[in-house]
């Protein structure tokens, strides 16, 4: 036993150690803080410079209709194009909206020009004027009163509540379900795939160095596979700590720098899209993250996440490991990766269908069949599951997982003492049903 | 304790998916000494040894070291050199070392001071904190053999020891086997080098296809293997011509004025009878019996 945790060790430290890892480690938090901070960030940066836009209109349409913004102010100018551009561009360095007088006499064209790209909020709030004054007059014209149309928009705020066996009622938010199931999904097979082939790798610097047999007159082949296997995912498991650890530390720094800038957090949170559509119908935002979120029983994803992380990877990489053994070059280890990867990618495809119908028959089998229950079953959870069903597919992958691995050991042992065979099916059937 | 065996083989057969590795295979490796495991290419040396590493298992037969079947636990008093050996690349050497040792079995600290010893006597102090992949390849390999040797095991097993030595540190190398023979340790090495075998080793055992051919004390299958041939070498103005029908001249050679011929005796004559034939014809310079080499007795078993 002692001998494992030697193996397990060298395993660990030695990826640990390495610059790989701790660019990742770094790396990893940066993005995932960018993309939660970056939309809020980059919408108070857009607003920061003062703009002008100096308005030439030829129609007189729209004179004194554009009103100043935040960071942006309109005034109006009456002289030629060329000179007025001159003078907007140049000399104040400014912008310059030119309306030209149309032959129909309805001004749906329109110039902006400026120095720099100008932003979206300034194009967009442009055109919202212009179209509503000219839908405006039409509507006028065709002896409509625009109030009317006005006052017959309504908005349609719809709750889902989810009720539960016990009757009690809970507050959900599909797209909230939608954007977990489809993150936590995602994650596992990213982390599978990741330190899956890691361990493939490892076992195949072994083969092709030749230090496995060194090793293996010291412990058995099965010891040296299973510490490969828990060494890489105590790698896994620290990284993905570090990621979220670093990660809130970062989004924290920011967020107190976005505080004292009077930007509250709410603000940032807003720029979701989820919570955007709340705040636009009235709803507090915060207030309905906490519902939300309490709704989904963020114990049961956490726990969950962590034990299909970890079977699902026991699972896989015993698999890899095995490849690994088996084959002698790179080159060999797509026909092998692709067909036992393949019920990850199966379940990665089929998300969409499962997310839309969480308890179709299909998507309850899939999570129970220990090949794609690690995806399938995290992407069920937010939608609610019952508890029969996770304790069953937990139950099956773990049995699945001793089977794999217990298959992956006698290929494994067989395998990485052969060199320069060129590995086949038949030649891996025979190493499983054969003592050697 | 010259008779006793530290190690046994009995009947050990071994077959893979489509050919017989072992047949039958039987040797005894007597305690103390240097033994040698013979065998062209294929013939089942490595499948043995690592039968006898627990690495793999055989279909039939015994393995006893000292008297006992081995067992798990007799690991950590063996010492395993393999053919297909290797290191870490990205690991440094001392780093490595210690690994290795502490798998065997060795605590942390009896590992660092015995591998002080050892770097210090092949001069490598300075490797320590050198990542594998910078040394050449005969480097790796001293590393790799103080490694095996470290624990100070009973049994050692070198496959193809010095494959990746250049002369002096084959002689090193050579030195240090010896050592470890006098030092108390009982040590199997197969090779194809004969020069070496014949060196070395105070016992061999010859397998071919997969079965045991020749085995034994090496002065003793040399012995049997003699066929009485004796070379001359004399000043004369003529080649030797020897009438007597005892004898017959298989080949002759002339270097620089002097003759050299090689001369079969048969059945019932003795050296003295063949040199009183020669004396009165030719100025004797040297005389000598052609014992068979252990390349010769190889390449006669295996091409029989």
């Amino acid at each position: 036993m002692n001998k494992i945790f030697l193996i397990i060790q060298r395993e660990y430290l030695s990826r640990v150690k390495k610059r790989s890892f701790i660019v990742m480690t770094i790396i990893g938090p940066i993005l995932m803080a960018a993309m939660i901070i970056l939309p809020a960030y980059l919408a108070d940066w857009s607003q920061a410079t003062e703009k002008r836009i100096a308005v030439l209109d030829e129609t007189g349409w729209f004179l004194e209709k554009f009103k100043d913004q935040e960071n942006l102010t309109f005034y109006y100018v009456f002289g030629n194009l060329e000179d007025e551009k001159e003078t907007a561009l140049t000399v104040n360095g400014d912008l310059l909206l030119y309306i030209p007088k149309t032959e129909l006499n309805i001004p749906v064209n329109s110039e902006l020009y400026s120095v720099k790209q100008p932003g979206l909020n300034v194009t967009s709030y442009i055109k919202s004027v212009m179209k509503q004054l000219v839908e405006n007059k039409k509507l006028l014209a065709s002896g409509i009163d625009p109030e009317v149309i006005k006052s017959a928009k309504v908005n349609i705020n719809l709750q889902t509540i989810k009720v539960d066996e016990g009757g009690i009622e809970k507050k959900s938010n599909t797209e909230v379900e939608v954007g977990l199931a489809i993150f936590s999904g995602i994650l596992i097979y990213f982390f599978i795939f990741m330190f899956g082939v890691q361990v493939l790798k490892g076992v195949m610097e072994e083969k092709s160095n030749r230090i496995v047999e060194v090793i293996i007159s010291s412990v058995k082949p099965f010891q040296l596979m299973l510490g490969k296997i828990f060494g890489v995912a105590l790698v896994g498991l620290t990284q993905f700590l570090l990621w979220i650890i670093l990660t809130l530390i970062i989004v924290g720094i920011f967020q107190s720098g976005a505080l004292t800038d009077s930007n509250s957090a709410m603000e940032m949170l807003e720029n979701s899209d989820v919570l955007k559509n709340a705040g636009k119908s009235g709803i507090d935002p915060m207030l309905m993250v906490n519902e939300v979120v309490g709704g989904i029983n963020l114990k049961v994803m956490i726990f969950s996440f962590i034990f299909y992380f970890l079977g699902g990877y026991l699972l896989y990489s015993s698999l890899f490991a095995a490849i690994g053994g088996a084959i002698d070059h790179d080159t060999d280890s797509q026909q092998f990766m692709l067909p036992v990867s393949i019920p990850l990618i199966f379940a990665i495809a089929l998300s969409g269908v499962i997310i839309n119908q969480p308890d179709s028959s299909m998507a309850v089998w899939m999570s129970m069949i220990p090949f794609t229950s690690p995806i399938t079953m995290m992407m069920r959870i937010p939608f609610g599951v019952p508890i029969w069903q996770i304790w069953t597919s937990m139950g099956l992958l773990v049995v699945g997982f001793v089977f794999t691995t217990w298959m992956a050991g006698k290929i494994y042992k067989t395998g990485i003492l052969m060199y320069g065979q060129k590995v086949s099916y038949a030649i891996i059937w025979k190493w499983l049903t054969k003592k050697y | 304790m010259d008779n006793n065996i530290a190690l046994q083989a009995i009947e050990v057969s071994k077959s893979y998916a489509n050919h017989k590795a072992l047949n039958k295979v039987s040797i005894e490796v007597p305690s103390q000494s240097i033994f040698g495991l013979l065998g062209p290419n294929g013939a089942g040396k490595t499948t043995l040894i690592r039968i006898i590493n627990l690495i793999s298992v055989m279909d039939e037969g015994k393995v006893l070291l000292n008297g006992q079947p081995i067992s798990t636990k007799d690991i950590v008093n063996i010492g395993y050199l393999p053919e297909e050996r290797g290191l870490y690349k990205k690991m440094k050497v001392g780093e490595q070392a210690v690994y290795l040792a502490q798998l065997k079995g060795m605590t942390k600290r009896d590992a660092m001071k015995q591998l002080k010893l050892w770097f210090d006597k092949f001069e490598i102090g300075s490797w320590w904190n050198k990542k594998v992949e910078e040394l050449s390849k005969g480097m790796a390999q001293k590393v790799q053999f103080i490694v095996t040797v470290l624990h100070k095991p009973d049994l050692l097993i070198f496959d193809e020891p010095f494959s990746g030595f250049d002369p002096i540190n084959v002689n090193l190398l050579k030195d240090e086997i010896i050592k470890l023979r006098e030092n108390g340790s009982t040590i199997i090495f197969s090779t194809h080098n004969m020069a070496s075998v014949e060196e070395l080793c105070d016992n061999i055992a010859l397998i071919n296809n997969s079965e045991t051919v020749l085995s034994g004390k090496i002065h003793e299958i040399k012995e049997n293997h003699k066929s009485n041939i004796f070379e001359v070498a004399y000043k004369s103005q003529s080649e030797l011509n020897l009438p007597h029908n005892s004898y017959s001249i298989s080949g002759s050679k002339t270097i620089r004025d002097i003759h050299y011929s090689t001369i079969k005796m048969n059945n019932g004559s003795t050296s003295n009878e063949l040199l009183q034939q020669i004396i009165p014809h030719v100025e004797v310079i040297s005389f000598r019996e052609i014992l068979p080499s252990i390349n010769d007795i190889f390449i006669k078993e295996v091409s029989k």
